[in-house]
């Protein structure tokens, strides 16, 4: 189960942490962006997940803070970024909301077209599907919010206790 | 860790040594930046040595790329050098590894240039 808030502890204190369960509103800043990276390392690294997988889902999540900072809340002051880890069953679950005008999923262009390669944006969502077991995207007049879920296998479930 | 670079000369190319991460805010603009001058400086043989770049994100990758068609626009020509594993791998999955010509050896990537 996830530890006590520690190092990041001062940089992102959580709004509502349980064994199984971290909330964090936070800033559209760029900030945001790194420390969300940063909270996804430590979470999934507490979780029992390998050097491979923790790099995945902090990427995931990074593009997923990206998007909800830069084209969500488009840097609004006003707005806030939810960031939820959750331990589900046999699952890391992570929740990024957004308070922007909900994305436009039939906008997001398929990167790996030929006529996409050399374009220089719209590869974040191909890449959190890439990292991420699951991805659940729902967008809405008020917001955004993306479901990033990570099975925790054996072996990472194994770590876990052996760390314990 | 932001990214830093340095740039030498070697047979006519100039090689940028690049560590650190290329990501969102100040590592892509410090990549963009160096591009800029180095072509504003007539350089346009261009390798970039990501031997000690850990970390990419979808914003370094297109940073990459902007590098990639700013230097062919002008004439000239980039190559990837050293990549790590991890900037390997992502150049796989986005299929931007066989656009990029990434070479794993300096004195080769200087070579390639006609």
């Amino acid at each position: 189960m996830f530890c006590e808030a520690r190092a990041f502890a001062s940089s992102l204190d959580p709004l509502i942490m349980t064994p199984e369960r971290r909330s964090y509103t936070l800033d559209s800043t760029l900030e945001t962006v790194d420390k969300s990276e940063q909270a996804a390392t430590e979470v999934a690294t507490e979780t029992g997940f390998g050097e491979d997988e923790v790099l995945q889902i902090a990427m995931a999540v990074r593009e997923a803070a990206v998007n909800a900072v830069l084209h969500g809340n488009a840097y609004d002051p006003e707005k806030k970024v939810r960031l939820e880890f959750e331990r589900t069953g046999h699952d890391l679950v992570i929740t990024i909301r957004d308070q922007g005008r909900g994305l436009d999923l039939a906008k997001v262009p398929d990167p790996l077209a030929p006529e996409n390669l050399l374009k220089t944006s719209g590869r974040g969502i191909f890449l959190i599907r890439s990292f991420m077991d699951a991805v659940e995207i729902h967008p809405s007049q008020t917001g955004t919010e993306i479901k990033l879920i990570k099975h925790v296998h054996a072996t990472a479930a194994d770590g876990k206790e052996a760390s314990q | 860790m932001n990214l830093k670079t340095s740039t030498r000369q070697v047979d006519g190319v100039t090689i940028v040594d690049c560590s650190g991460r290329i990501t969102l805010g100040e590592g892509s603009i410090v990549l963009r930046d160096n591009v800029k001058d180095l072509l504003a400086k007539g350089q346009k043989k261009l390798v970039l040595n990501l031997g000690d770049v850990n970390y990419i994100d979808s914003s370094g990758i297109g940073e990459l790329v902007s590098a990639y068609t700013t230097v062919k626009n002008q004439g000239g020509e980039l190559k990837l050098l050293n990549l790590t594993k991890k900037v390997h791998d992502l150049l796989q999955i986005t299929k931007l590894y066989t656009v990029f010509d990434v070479k794993e050896d300096e004195a080769a990537a200087v070579k390639a240039f006609r």
